[in-house]
C-alpha cells in the first residue's frame, strides 16, 4: 500500500477510525524504513484473532520457572531483618548471636535506604550509621544461611536497639499542627531531577498545582454547582509471587533472577546501586508471578541478596514472605479529595476544582490522577494535590496510579450533576465528553454499545426498586494516556531448519506479552503464533521497556514487526531466486511461500529457510517514535466505559455486584482472548477495591494487622459477577501496529461504576471505600432523616 | 481463619478421625501439640514419668520417610515440621507446586492426597503416610495433557500463572468426584484459590467446557 515519494518518507494509506462506525482510509506520511500499514484486523490472519497464550502448556504443567523456583547449587536462603517499631533511631544492631548460629553464612546490614524518598539534607537528622526507621517492617539488613529455618532463626537472634520517636499513622492527624514529623526536613525522590521541587510543610508535601483558565469566573458563570468529599483506602498489590531474587556472582559477574516488571531497568538500577558497570550484570525473569506496578522499581531486597551472595561467595535466594510483601513492597495510596464542579443548565462545565490529600505512607506519589481536568471539556480548572507522610509502608504504582481514585470522585459527581439537571447520565456525557485528546470518540461509541448490552433503557429512578434487596445500574468511564517507552528492540532469528525465534529483554508478567509478539511475527511470516518461539526475560537480549503504564504492547510490537518484515523479505528473496521468479510475485502465507496472484503454495517455509546463509538469519528491529508523535502524552489516549449492576441488601448493607458490561478500546486489538482475560482481571480488582480490600494498621504499634491473604480480603470466585466485555477496533495510524495495552484502563472505571450503581439502587451516595456493609448501613441511616 | 473461604479451610484440615487412623497429625495440630510438649517438658521429672503412656516420639532430628509422588516412591529426610510443599519444591525439585502465603489461605500449593485436594503448605510431610501424592507435574501423561489442563490452555484460564497449578488441581479434584458440576459448584471448588490477576471467569469457562455442559446455574 506504500508508494515511494522521496528518500526519507513515503505516502501510505492508513486505516483510521473505529471499525463498524467511521472506519476510513487516509493518506499519511510513512517514515522511511517503516513497514507499510496493515489493513484493519479483518484483513489479517493472526493479529486480531483469539490466540491462547503460547507459554500456556508450560504454566499448566508446572514447568514454568519463576524466580521462587530457581534452585542453584550451594544456594543459600536469606531472610530480612526488619524494624519492629514505626519510628525511631537505630542505636545499635547486635548480630553476634546470629553469627554464631550453625548454618549462617553471611550477614549484611543496610547503611542507607533504597526504597522511598530521602532527606535532601541528611544533617536534618543526628548522624547515625544506620538509617532511621520510619515504618514497621522497614528492612535493616538480611542474613543468608544454609536452610530457610536457620536464616529465620538467625534473624530472630538479632538485637536492634532503638530510640523510639513519636509516630503518626492517620493522614488527618499527620496534617495537624504539632504532629510527629515522619521526615524532619525536605525530601527528594529517587527519580528527582525532572520535575520542579515540591514544597513541603510538616508532613504535607505539596500541593502540586495544575491550573488553567479562571476558576473564579468559571464558578461565577455556573448555574449549578455539585461538590463532594470522597475517601479511598489503601490497597495492597497481593501479587501471588512475592518480590524476590536469586543472586549469584561468578568472577565479578552478577547474575540475578528477579521477579520484576522491568528486566532492562533492573539491570540499570542494580549497576547504579552496586556501583558496577551494567555489562557485569545479567537479569533474568523467565516467568513473573504478577506485579500490578509493585515490581517496577528495583528494591533494596535485591541489593541485600547481591551483597550477601558477594560475601558468602554462594548463590543467595531472597524471597519475601507474605507479611513482608503486604507491608514493604508498595500499595495503592489512600486519599481524601474534595471535588467541585460548576455547570450551566445545558450541562456545559464552567469550572472544576480538585483538592486532594493522599498518603503513600513514607513514600510519595499519592495523587488522584488527571481525570478531573482531562476527561470532560472545561475551560477553567484548578487541581491541588498533596502527599501526606505517615509512618506506614511506602506506596508504589498500582494499575493506573491515581486514576481509579480520581474517577471514583469525578464520575460520581457527573452522575449527580446529570440528576440535578434532569439529564440521563449518558446524555450528559454525550454533551461534555467532546475532547478528541481524551478518547471522546471512543467513549461515545462505547457508551452506546454498552448501554444496549447492559439494558440501560430499563434503568429505574434512584431507589425505585421496592427492596429489601434493591438493584441498580451505574456507569463510569476510564481514560489513560498512550505511553510509549524507548528503547524498545527485538531480534528475529530464523535458523536453517526453519525455527523462528523472537528475542527481547522484555518480560511477561501475565499480560500476554509473549503471545502478542509471536502474533506480530507470525503475521509477517505467514505462520501461526505457536510456530514462533519467544525468548524474553533476559537482560542480555535487546533492551525493552518495562511492563507498566500499559505501554509494552504499543512500544514493542512495532519493533517486532520491523524485524519480522525484514526476515520475511529475505526469505522471499531466497525463495524467488530458487524459483527464478520476481520476489514481488511471492508472499508468506499459511506456513509457506505462495504466489501473490493465486495463493498457490510454491515452497515450504522450512525449505526457504534452508536456503539462507550458513548461520541462518538474524535481524534486529528498533522502535521508532509514533508517527507524527511529539512526546509522550494524550494523543491516542485509551478510553473504556463500564456498566455495573448491583444488588444492595437494605437490611444488611451487603453490596453484591451481579453484572459488569465493559466496552474497551486499545487501538488495534492484537489478541482478543488475552484482552478479554485482562479486562476481566481489571474489573475484578476494581470490585475488590470497591467492596472488600482494606489495610488495617494497629493504632498502638503501627503494625499492619491483616498482613496476610485471609484477613486482607480479596474478591474471591464466589463474588465474581457475570462479566461481558466487548472490544472496539480503533485505528489512528499511531505506529506500524497501531496497538496498545489495556491493563490500566481495565481497572480505572469499575469502582466508580459500582458506586453509581449503588446510588441508583438505594438513592444514597456512598463516597467512601470500601463499601462494606457497615459503611453502607451508616450511609443509609444518615440519609434517612433527610428523606423522611 | 474465619475470614477465609470455607473451602480453603477444608483443604488445610484433614478430619481428625482420618489423621488418627494413620497415626498422624496435621500441621496445625502439630503446632498445638508442640506447644503442649513444651508445657510437659517444663514439669518436674517425677510428674512427667507418672503420666499416661507417651506416644511414639519422632524428631527433633531428621527422619527418613518414603512418599509416593506421582506414582513413584521417593525417599527423603525431613524434620518433623517440614511441610509437604517444602519437600516437593526444595527436595524433589517439583516446583510446579507454588507457595503464595505458606499458611493455607491462597491454595496455590494445592496437591492431591489420594485424590483429595489439600494445601501442601499446611500438610506435614511426616503425615502423608502411604497416601498417593499427585502434583501438577503428575497430571499429564505420555498421551498428552489432562483434559482440565487442556481446557485451561484453550480458554486462556491463566495470566501470570502462579496460581494456575493450584487452580488446576482443585478443578481436577472437583471433576473426579463430580463430572458435571454447575457453575456454583465450580465456584465453590475453587473458593479457596486466590487469583489476583482475576482469571476466575476463564477458569469457570474451562471447567464447564471439560464437563461437557453449558454453564448451568
Amino acid at each position: 500500500m506504500a508508494e515511494e515519494q522521496d528518500g526519507t518518507s513515503t505516502r501510505a494509506r492508513f486505516p483510521v477510525g473505529i471499525a463498524g462506525e467511521d472506519l476510513r482510509f487516509e493518506e499519511r506520511d510513512l517514515p522511511a524504513g517503516e513497514p507499510p500499514p496493515w489493513p484493519p484486523n479483518d484483513g489479517l490472519a493472526v493479529v486480531g484473532k483469539p490466540t491462547p497464550r503460547i507459554e500456556a502448556k508450560q504454566i499448566v504443567t508446572g514447568r514454568a520457572r519463576y524466580t521462587a523456583d530457581v534452585q542453584l547449587r550451594g544456594m543459600l536462603y536469606a531472610r530480612r531483618i526488619v524494624s519492629t517499631i514505626p519510628h525511631g533511631r537505630v542505636l545499635a544492631i547486635d548480630t553476634s548471636r546470629a553469627e554464631a548460629l550453625p548454618g549462617v553464612k553471611a550477614i549484611h546490614l543496610m547503611e542507607r535506604t533504597y526504597d522511598g524518598p530521602r532527606l535532601r539534607d541528611p544533617a536534618a537528622e543526628p548522624p547515625s550509621r544506620w538509617p532511621t526507621v520510619r515504618y514497621v517492617g522497614q528492612p535493616l539488613g538480611a542474613i543468608a544461611a544454609t536452610t530457610p529455618e536457620a536464616a529465620e532463626e538467625a534473624v530472630r537472634l538479632v538485637e536492634v536497639r532503638y530510640e523510639p520517636l513519636p509516630f503518626v499513622l492517620e493522614p488527618d492527624a499527620a496534617l495537624a499542627d504539632g504532629a510527629p514529623l515522619v521526615y524532619p526536613g525536605e525530601v527528594e525522590t529517587v527519580a528527582a531531577g525532572t520535575a520542579a521541587p515540591v514544597p513541603m510543610r510538616g508532613n504535607q508535601r505539596g500541593p502540586t498545582r495544575v491550573a488553567r483558565g479562571d476558576l473564579e469566573r468559571g464558578f461565577a458563570e455556573a448555574e449549578l454547582v455539585v461538590e463532594g468529599t470522597f475517601a479511598t483506602q489503601v490497597q495492597t498489590h497481593c501479587s501471588l509471587e512475592t518480590h524476590g531474587v536469586v543472586a549469584s556472582w561468578d568472577d565479578g559477574q552478577l547474575e540475578i533472577h528477579a521477579s520484576t516488571q522491568a528486566v532492562t531497568g533492573f539491570r540499570r538500577d542494580m549497576a547504579q546501586l552496586l556501583g558496577i558497570p551494567p555489562e557485569r550484570i545479567r537479569v533474568r525473569a523467565e516467568y513473573v508471578g504478577g506485579g500490578f506496578g509493585s515490581k517496577l522499581a528495583t528494591g533494596g531486597y535485591a541489593v541485600l541478596a547481591a551483597e550477601l551472595s558477594r560475601k558468602a561467595e554462594r548463590p543467595v535466594r531472597l524471597m519475601l514472605d507474605r507479611a513482608e510483601e503486604q507491608v514493604s513492597t508498595g500499595n495503592r495510596p489512600g486519599a481524601r479529595q474534595r471535588l467541585r464542579i460548576g455547570a450551566r443548565r445545558d450541562g456545559t462545565l464552567t469550572a472544576v476544582q480538585l483538592e486532594s490529600f493522599g498518603s503513600a505512607g513514607v513514600g510519595t506519589g499519592a495523587g488522584v490522577g488527571r481525570a478531573a481536568g482531562w476527561m470532560y471539556a472545561c475551560p477553567n480548572f484548578l487541581s491541588e494535590q498533596s502527599d501526606v507522610f505517615v509512618n506506614a509502608g511506602p506506596g508504589s504504582p498500582f494499575r493506573a496510579p491515581g486514576e481509579p481514585l480520581g474517577v471514583f470522585a469525578l464520575e460520581q459527581l457527573i452522575d449527580e450533576l446529570a440528576e440535578r439537571l434532569s439529564l440521563d447520565p449518558l446524555e450528559l456525557r454525550d454533551r461534555i465528553d467532546t475532547r478528541d485528546d481524551a478518547a471522546g470518540a471512543q467513549h461515545r461509541v462505547e457508551r452506546r454499545i454498552g448501554a444496549e448490552k447492559a439494558g440501560w433503557a430499563r434503568r429505574h429512578a434512584p431507589g425505585a426498586d421496592p427492596g429489601p434487596v434493591k438493584r441498580g445500574l451505574g456507569v463510569a468511564q476510564a481514560l489513560w494516556p498512550r505511553i510509549v517507552i524507548m528503547p524498545a528492540a527485538c531480534e528475529v532469528a530464523v535458523s536453517r531448519s526453519g525455527r523462528v525465534e523472537l528475542r527481547s529483554a522484555a518480560q511477561d508478567i501475565g499480560t500476554g506479552t509473549r503471545t502478542v509478539l509471536a502474533q506480530v511475527v507470525a503475521e509477517e511470516l505467514g505462520l501461526s503464533a505457536h510456530q514462533v518461539v519467544v525468548r524474553i526475560g533476559d537482560s542480555d537480549l535487546p533492551p525493552a521497556p518495562l511492563s507498566g503504564g500499559s505501554n509494552l504492547t504499543g512500544s514493542l510490537t512495532p519493533a517486532a514487526r520491523t524485524a519480522a518484515r525484514q526476515v520475511g523479505e529475505r526469505l522471499l528473496s531466497v525463495a524467488a531466486k530458487a524459483l527464478r521468479v520476481d520476489p514481488a510475485e511471492l508472499a508468506l502465507e499459511h506456513g509457506g511461500i505462495v504466489t501473490r496472484k493465486d495463493s498457490r503454495a510454491v515452497m515450504a517455509f522450512a525449505e526457504a529457510a534452508s536456503r539462507l546463509g550458513s548461520g541462518g538469519l538474524l535481524v534486529r528491529g528498533e522502535r521508532k517514535e509514533d508517527y507524527g508523535f511529539s512526546g509522550q502524552g494524550l494523543r491516542g489516549a485509551i478510553g473504556g466505559v463500564q456498566f455495573a449492576e448491583v444488588a444492595v441488601d437494605m437490611e444488611t448493607g451487603v453490596v453484591k455486584v451481579e453484572r459488569v458490561v465493559a466496552v474497551q478500546d486499545c487501538g488495534r486489538p492484537v489478541n482478543p482472548l488475552g484482552l478479554e482475560n485482562q479486562l476481566n482481571g481489571g474489573i475484578l480488582q476494581g470490585i475488590s477495591w470497591a467492596l472488600y480490600e482494606d489495610r488495617v494498621l494497629d493504632a498502638g504499634t503501627g503494625r499492619m494487622l491483616n498482613d496476610d491473604l485471609e484477613a486482607y480480603r480479596l474478591v474471591g470466585p464466589r463474588e465474581v459477577p457475570r462479566i461481558e466485555v466487548h472490544f472496539i477496533e480503533e485505528y489512528r495510524a499511531r505506529s506500524s501496529t497501531d496497538a496498545g495495552g489495556i491493563a490500566e484502563p481495565a481497572n480505572i472505571a469499575t469502582a466508580a461504576a459500582v458506586a453509581n450503581a449503588v446510588y441508583n439502587a438505594t438513592g444514597v451516595r456512598v463516597r467512601e471505600l470500601p463499601m462494606t456493609p457497615r459503611r453502607v448501613l451508616a450511609a443509609l441511616a444518615d440519609a434517612r432523616p433527610r428523606s423522611e | 481463619m474465619s475470614a477465609s473461604p470455607p473451602s480453603a479451610v477444608s483443604k488445610g484440615e484433614v478430619p481428625v478421625d482420618a489423621a488418627a487412623k494413620r497415626g498422624g497429625t496435621t500441621r496445625r495440630e502439630f503446632m498445638a501439640l508442640s506447644t503442649g510438649a513444651i508445657a510437659v517438658a517444663a514439669l518436674p521429672f517425677e510428674s512427667r514419668s507418672a503420666g499416661p503412656p507417651r506416644p511414639r516420639v519422632r524428631g527433633p532430628g531428621p527422619i527418613e520417610i518414603e512418599l509416593a509422588v506421582n506414582g513413584l516412591p521417593r525417599r527423603v529426610e525431613v524434620l518433623a515440621g517440614t511441610s509437604l510443599s517444602e519437600v516437593l519444591r526444595d527436595r524433589l525439585g517439583l516446583t510446579g507446586t507454588k507457595i503464595g502465603c505458606d499458611r493455607g489461605a491462597c491454595s496455590a500449593c494445592t496437591v492431591l492426597l489420594d485424590g483429595r485436594p489439600v494445601s501442601s503448605c499446611m500438610t506435614l510431610a511426616i503425615d502423608v503416610g502411604h497416601r498417593q501424592v499427585t502434583t501438577i507435574e503428575g497430571l499429564a501423561t505420555a498421551r498428552g495433557l489432562n483434559p482440565v489442563q487442556q481446557a485451561f490452555v484453550t480458554h486462556d484460564a491463566m495470566q501470570c500463572g502462579f496460581c494456575t497449578p493450584g487452580m488446576v488441581m482443585s478443578c481436577v479434584a472437583l471433576l473426579a468426584h463430580n463430572p458435571r458440576p454447575t457453575l456454583d459448584e465450580v465456584k465453590k471448588a475453587v473458593g479457596g484459590n486466590i487469583c489476583r490477576c482475576g482469571t476466575y471467569p476463564k477458569v469457570f469457562e474451562a471447567v464447564l467446557a471439560v464437563s461437557g455442559g453449558p454453564p448451568r446455574r
